[in-house]
């Protein structure tokens, strides 16, 4: 809404708690399981199952298997039914996040997301079906409602109840830290007291065999920062964030997981898919980042990269976190949770705000256990062991296709 | 709070490449001529508007970021360059910062679609020049590099009512000083997927393609004549029961109105209006379905009516088709005023 009633009258940098968080990847569903995977730098790439690799060059990913219980909600049967993989990760990790956060829907709660492709695999039946039997309309109109972007979210806010604005950023691999930045943006300037936030994609054939067929997937688990890494690995997941006022949250006594005190968003224009060498962007990003959180990169205790393994974006993220870091860059402690269960696109940078909570929240590093050979490139210190650490403060990257830079700041909450 | 000010507007749509044509097929009132489109397995075409070939070729199809682009794309950068006009060279390097928010809901479908027969036949041969024009935000980026802008910029993607969100977006964005400009584009184009999927909900559509962009300043200046005034919540449509419901909230939000102003709406008689005494235009009955760009032609619709005084204000209304109800209010802009817009 513009303009806003009221606004004038809410700090305009009020402090942003996080309230609730939910996940799920391939390392399981739920915040116990994900930190003690994340912790101990577990893996968990499988043969893909999903759909046919047969003809690709890559057959690997972070495949999740789902519950077989989704958790109780106001849905009916029918809609459980019609629910397709991206929904029912989102409501896995949705209601992980709105139960722990202890809200109750009586007021209106906006939803902003991030995805990349939302339920596609609708959209792909829907094609072949339109293809090969093009006189036959059964189930079509279906798939296109549920296909549709927006309609996730939809079944998000039914399955919990919510009646709020429901927005959806699709800034490709970003679109997840887009979402969460937007939605500090909206509680830090007190356009909302509250928001669920988050990203979420589920593996599909089409997303697949577009980044295969640009050989930037690796037919071995990824290696993210490693001198031989041959590109990345592909996953799956959601997760989602209670966001709140951080006086509203105190108020309530509400468990305060940490705090979002950062964002930085920019527009890489040197090409649609690969990032300008010296990560110039990245490193705005990063830089604004840290000016709306009023903090200096000798305050960053750790970075989560994002860290695809590409040869590629690893070596522009490293020049670009070493630009930013400057004298601090050789003892800053760096990795990409990729490592672990692959790029989750849409995903990826609401996962990684996760698991830089869990960082802060059991001081703790996220370790790439996989790693051999790090790239000399990069001029920091990659963790490559589960290690205990004292952290403040973590700050996340996540880039995309089309530029799309975004940078958050976790602070740890006493 | 800050004033937001339209300091420009862009079009394409099936009347033309332009603003002009946009007006001119509006002022007219008669639907435009509809054209065929094949449906694979169908003796039947598909009936669509689709935009017309430009009468010169625009000349940014000569940067070499658009040569692979898809159409989404084209209809989304010459839309936002006819709004930003003249402001175009003020964004590179060092420059001022333009927020950029795209709107839409289908997307560059036609080469998804593409991609994807592609990847049926044989997943090792699909093109790799298609599918990075796949992601929703590829007009963005394409269009971020035109004008040199490295600032923030967010691809939404919803019902109709997703460009008025993105207005909602970039008036946050001017207010925080994330950015000195915003443009807000709601764009799609044409795929018979798409015009095949509209003709299962309503036989009686007719789906049409391209764009409608609005440029946004806090400053006026003596040729902004048009303040977007408010933007009211988005009021959640999500089931069939509560859509009307949802439209009435969004219409409360809004002043009563007087015979000079105008409604622009996506659909003539819808019950929430019933007390509105002003003219209704509905360019869609004119132009077609096109989404997010037709919720943007109404915004350009409006803006226009208020800069040539045909009205002292205008509001645009977007019942969207599963997500929302959201409307917009634009007046004709006093520098020396703050139109009182309580209780939004």
């Amino acid at each position: 809404m513009f303009p806003t009633p009221g606004i004038l009258k809410v700090p305009a940098t009020a402090r942003v708690a996080v309230t609730g968080a939910g996940i799920i990847t391939a390392l399981g569903a739920g915040w116990k399981i994900n930190a003690a995977g994340f912790r101990a730098g577990r893996t968990a790439f499988r043969q893909v199952t999903l759909f046919d690799v047969s003809r690709q060059r890559c057959k690997i990913a972070a495949e999740i298997d789902l519950p077989a219980k989704l958790p109780p909600s106001r849905l009916s049967r029918g809609d459980w039914r019609r629910l397709e993989r991206a929904s029912r990760l989102l409501l896995l990790a949705g209601h992980e996040a709105w139960s722990q956060s202890g809200w109750t829907p009586d007021n209106p709660m906006p939803l902003i997301l991030g995805t990349t492709s939302g339920e596609m695999c609708l959209g792909q039946q829907y094609l072949q079906q339109a293809l090969r039997t093009p006189l036959c309309f059964k189930h079509q109109a279906e798939r296109v409602t549920h296909y549709l972007v927006q309609q996730q979210g939809i079944n998000l806010a039914n399955a919990l109840g919510l009646h709020g604005e429901i927005t959806t950023i699709s800034n490709a691999c970003a679109s997840g830290a887009n979402a969460i930045g937007h939605a500090w943006e909206l509680v830090r300037s007190g356009r909302a007291q509250w928001v669920l936030t988050g990203g979420y994609d589920a593996l599909c054939h089409l997303t697949f065999a577009g980044f295969d067929t640009l050989q930037v997937l690796s037919p071995s688990p990824c290696r993210p920062f490693d001198a031989a890494r041959s590109g990345l690995t592909l996953g799956e997941g959601a997760a989602v964030l209670a966001l709140e006022n951080l006086g509203v949250a105190q108020q309530r006594g509400a468990e305060i997981l940490g705090e979002i005190i950062g964002y930085g968003a920019t527009t890489d224009t040197h090409h649609l898919t690969q990032p300008h060498p010296e990560g110039n962007a990245a490193v705005a990003a990063m830089r604004a980042a840290c000016a709306s959180a009023g903090v200096t990169p000798e305050q960053i205790d750790y970075v989560n990269a994002h860290g695809t393994a590409t040869p590629q974006n690893d070596a522009a993220e490293a020049a670009a976190i070493q630009t930013w870091a400057g004298a601090r860059a050789a003892t800053l402690p760096v990795s990409s949770t990729k490592a672990g269960v692959g790029h989750l696109l849409g995903a990826a940078g609401a996962v990684e705000a996760v698991v830089s909570l869990m960082a802060l929240r059991g001081q703790w590093l996220p370790p790439e256990t996989a790693l051999e050979t790090p790239d000399p490139a990069c001029r920091f210190q990659i963790v490559r062991q589960p290690v205990d650490a004292k952290i403040e403060t973590v700050l996340s990257n996540s880039f995309g296709f089309g530029g799309a830079n975004a940078a958050l700041i976790f602070r740890r909450w006493p | 709070m800050s004033r937001i000010f339209v300091h420009g507007q862009g079009a394409v749509s099936p009347a033309g490449w332009g603003v002009p044509a946009l007006r001119a097929a509006l002022d007219q009132g008669r639907p435009l001529p509809v054209q065929s489109l094949a449906r694979p397995g169908w003796d039947h075409p598909l009936t669509v508007r689709l935009v017309p070939p430009p009468l010169e070729r625009p000349a940014f199809l000569a940067h070499p970021r658009l040569r692979r682009a898809s159409p989404v794309t084209h209809y989304t950068v010459a839309a936002a360059l006819e709004a930003i006009g003249a402001d175009a060279s003020l964004f590179g390097a060092g420059g001022l910062r333009l927020g950029i928010v795209t709107g839409t809901l289908t997307g560059g479908i036609s080469y998804s679609r593409r991609f994807y027969e592609e990847v049926l036949q044989n997943p090792a041969t699909a093109s790799p020049m298609i599918f990075p024009e796949t992601v929703f935000n590829s007009s963005a980026s394409h269009l971020a590099a035109c004008l040199g802008s490295s600032a923030i910029s967010y691809a939404l993607v919803g019902d109709a009512g997703t460009f008025l969100q993105g207005l909602a977006v970039a008036a946050g964005w001017l207010e925080n000083g994330l950015a000195e400009a915003c443009v807000v584009i709601g764009a799609e184009e044409t795929d018979w997927t798409a015009a095949d999927a509209l003709r299962l909900f309503d036989r009686r559509a007719v789906h049409a393609s391209g764009a409608g962009a609005l440029y946004l300043k806090t400053q006026p200046t003596s040729s902004s004549a048009v303040e977007l005034t408010a933007v009211t919540d988005s009021f959640a449509a999500t089931r069939a029961p509560g859509r009307l419901e949802a439209a009435r909230k969004m219409r409360a939000q809004l002043p009563a109105g007087a015979p000079d102003e105008w409604l622009c709406a996506n659909e003539r008689h819808h019950p929430a209006w019933n007390d509105w005494t002003g003219r209704v235009l509905a360019p869609t009955e004119i132009l077609g379905e096109a989404f997010a760009a037709s919720a943007a032609w109404q915004c350009v619709a409006a803006c226009a009516a208020i800069q040539t005084a045909r009205c002292a204000a205008s509001n645009v209304s977007v019942t969207g088709a599963s997500l929302q109800a959201i409307a917009a209010r634009f007046v004709k802009s006093n520098v020396l005023k703050v139109e009182n817009a309580t209780p939004l």
